[in-house]
């Protein structure tokens, strides 16, 4: 079956100058204006406009499809099922990554189940807006990076916009998939990436991934705010004679394994970079994926990502684990010449 | 002296041990919002500045097996536990010196050796764990009381309810004591739920429950006491909702510019220092003792930021230290 039950009243594009956070926003607005259907919903992001401001000015002008809610993650979450299953098509957002915990039954065993189990008959068009990861003197509940959990779940889509035009076109995406999406931002990215995005348009089906830099030495797959710091190692190896091909998986479910593999089969090294622990963390699982399609190659694979630890609120501490450019460039370096 | 005499001379003598405590968690708190805004601390900060009346009117009452879970907004309860405020400094200022090492954080703070079993950052979180603590004691022959402190917008968690009916069916020694400010972030509780008078849902879990003036130390010691005493005596837990307001923003940088018209007149007459300052003055009390109590709190306080400040920083070579799993 097709994705997308509704189709955009509109495919006019424009281009304005927007922040991430702005191009979330741009998004969220051209869903309510566009599907009648949608309903935006969370912890002050009605009137107060969000904790981060994301959503400032979409109670004003959509009135009471979008509301505040109560601390109350399970019934955010299980509403959102409910009212899926009934025609609707929420857009809840869970404030911090960390916190989708206390109510993660109503994503695995309800929201992933609804269009398996009922052979389709029944869908949950549930788009679930969050955001992780680090950010100085953050506490170690609020600092994970917990992609891999969810992608452990069969029936739920997953991206993480690190562009403000990837949070735009991401997030219309999964609106529109008729599967659940849980898109993952980053706070420290809301002020940020102020550019020309392109608004409007066709929306894109999810899937998909953005090769950020052309290279021929190694194959390096990253993705979310750790894109940022990859490219810089990425520039500072050029300078010394190393070329990576940097490849930001922006979706990981449905994730673009043909495309990893042929560049990996092409540079003959594969490198994958994240900012969650790396055992267990979805950079295992792109490992494997280029070893099961039998790619040879030169050296062997190289996993960066927070060595497996709680995250501490000191930024001295966070510094002295999680990986940052001089960290991986050094890295990539050594890794290269160990071949 | 009358008995009556000796009585009033008594309470004052108690309001203004109060006024004392309650000055040296807020000057406390002032300072960290001075090196927050400097830039010594960094991340989210959440003061608890207004609040102050609940936890000094607790603090006499935690014995020393009893256990305390607060919120991310916990520096007073830590104060109230005994803490040393440098520690605590220290801990904000992610330096190697804190009570945490810098592992913990403003938001994150423990120190079991004090009874702090600490904040927590995810609301509710603390209400259940508290159940444990409560049961630990009831095998490991303490009298221990399990005291967990959590807002207003906690009472709609999941994980509160859960643990107030756990609470209550196994009759555990559990006080929950809930600190209405009156708002969730930047979202007003009485839009949030069908009753505002928290207080009341403790009927429905067969435990009593009410509302108290949180900004009035005596009245917290004397009510919050009750129910500690019910709690060690077997007979359950207890539900207390004390009002009371937060001065400040959510966490430091909130622009606080969702306040109802008339709620910040109404804050600043009604909160503790102003409350104990128009007690001790009705009863006579001189400006002095009254300026004393400030002054006192504003210089212990520099002094144990300053020693905080000149300790180094969490080691980063050490930053795996304690992870065992
Ligand atoms: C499970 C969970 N959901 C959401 C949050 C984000 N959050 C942090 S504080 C807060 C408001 C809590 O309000 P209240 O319980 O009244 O406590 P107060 O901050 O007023 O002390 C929210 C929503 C969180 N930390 N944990
Ligand atoms: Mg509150």
């Amino acid at each position: 079956m097709p994705d997308t039950a509704v189709s955009p009243a509109s495919t006019a594009t424009e281009t304005r100058e927007l922040t991430y956070g702005e191009a979330v926003n741009a998004a969220l607005r051209r869903c309510l204006d566009e599907i009648p259907e949608t309903l935006l919903y969370g912890e002050d992001i009605a009137t107060p406009g969000g904790v981060f401001g994301v959503t400032r000015g979409l109670r004003r002008d959509f009135g009471d499809r979008v509301f505040d809610t109560p601390i109350s993650e399970s019934a955010i979450l299980g509403s959102a099922v409910g009212a899926a299953m009934l025609g609707r098509r929420p857009i809840v957002e869970i404030m911090w990554v960390d916190f989708s915990l206390v109510a993660f039954d109503q994503v695995v065993n309800q929201l992933a189940n609804v269009r398996y189990v009922s052979r389709g008959e029944l869908t949950a068009p549930v788009t679930i807006r969050t955001q992780q990861g680090s950010a100085p003197g953050a506490c170690a509940q609020h600092s994970q990076s917990l992609e891999a959990l969810f992608l452990h779940v069969p029936g739920l889509r997953v991206c993480m916009p690190w562009t403000a035009q990837d949070a735009y076109d991401l997030l219309v995406a999964a609106v529109h998939s008729d599967d659940p999406v849980l898109v993952i931002e980053n706070r420290t990215l809301y002020p940020t990436g102020k550019g020309p995005v392109r608004l409007g348009g066709p929306v894109q089906t999810p899937g998909g991934l953005r090769v950020r830099r052309k290279g021929s030495d190694a194959t390096v797959v990253t993705w979310g705010a750790m894109t940022a710091r990859v490219l810089e190692a990425a520039a500072t190896l050029a300078e010394q004679g190393i070329s990576l091909e940097v490849l930001e998986t922006v979706w990981l479910n449905p994730f673009p394994t043909d495309e990893v593999v042929a560049s990996a089969a092409r540079t003959g090294a594969l490198a994958v970079v994240h900012e969650a622990n790396t055992t267990g963390g979805f950079g295992a699982e792109v490992v494997a994926r280029v070893a099961g399609a039998g790619v040879a190659l030169r050296v062997p694979p190289l996993r960066l990502g927070l060595p497996d630890s709680r995250v501490p609120a000191a930024p001295s501490l966070v510094a002295g684990l999680l990986p940052g450019a001089g960290d991986i460039s050094e890295s990539v370096r050594d890794w290269l010449h160990s071949a | 002296m009358t008995a009556t005499d000796a009585a009033a001379g008594s309470a004052t003598a108690t309001a203004l041990a109060d006024l004392r405590q309650v000055w040296r968690m807020r000057a406390f708190e002032e300072r960290v919002r001075e090196l927050r805004l400097a830039g010594d601390a960094v991340g989210s900060i959440h003061l608890g500045i207004g609040q102050e009346g609940v936890a000094v009117g607790a603090s006499g009452l935690i014995g020393p097996d009893d256990a305390v879970f607060a919120t991310y907004r916990g520096h007073s309860w830590a104060i109230a536990c005994g803490v040393e405020p440098e520690a605590l400094f220290a801990e904000i200022l992610g330096r190697a010196t804190g009570v945490n090492g810098g592992r913990g954080g403003s938001a994150h703070l423990t120190a079991p050796g004090h009874g702090f079993f600490g904040e927590n950052s995810i609301v509710g979180a603390g209400a259940p764990i508290a159940c444990g603590a409560a049961l630990a004691g009831r095998h490991d022959g303490t009298d221990r009381v399990a005291l967990t402190v959590f807002g207003d917008g906690a009472m709609n968690q999941g994980a509160v309810h859960e643990a107030m009916n756990f609470a209550a069916a196994f009759s555990l020694p559990v006080v929950f004591l809930c600190e209405n400010n009156s708002w969730s972030e930047l979202t007003p509780i009485d839009e949030m739920v069908g009753q505002p008078e928290l207080f009341r849902r403790a009927a429905g879990y067969g435990m009593p429950g009410e509302r108290i003036d949180g900004n009035d130390p005596e009245q917290v010691r004397d009510r919050l006491g009750d129910a500690f005493e019910v709690a060690r005596e077997g007979g359950g837990p207890t539900l207390v909702e004390a009002m009371t307001q937060r001065l400040v923003g959510h966490y430091i940088g909130d622009a606080d510019q969702y306040r109802r018209p008339g709620e910040r007149e109404r804050d600043a007459e009604n909160e503790p220092v102003a409350l104990l300052t128009r007690r001790l003055r009705d009863a006579g009390t001189s400006d002095d003792d009254i300026a004393g109590a400030e002054r006192a709190a504003r210089e212990e306080m520099e002094s144990a930021s300053a020693a905080a400040l000149a300790a180094p920083l969490a080691d980063p070579t050490t930053a795996k230290e304690h992870l065992y799993a």
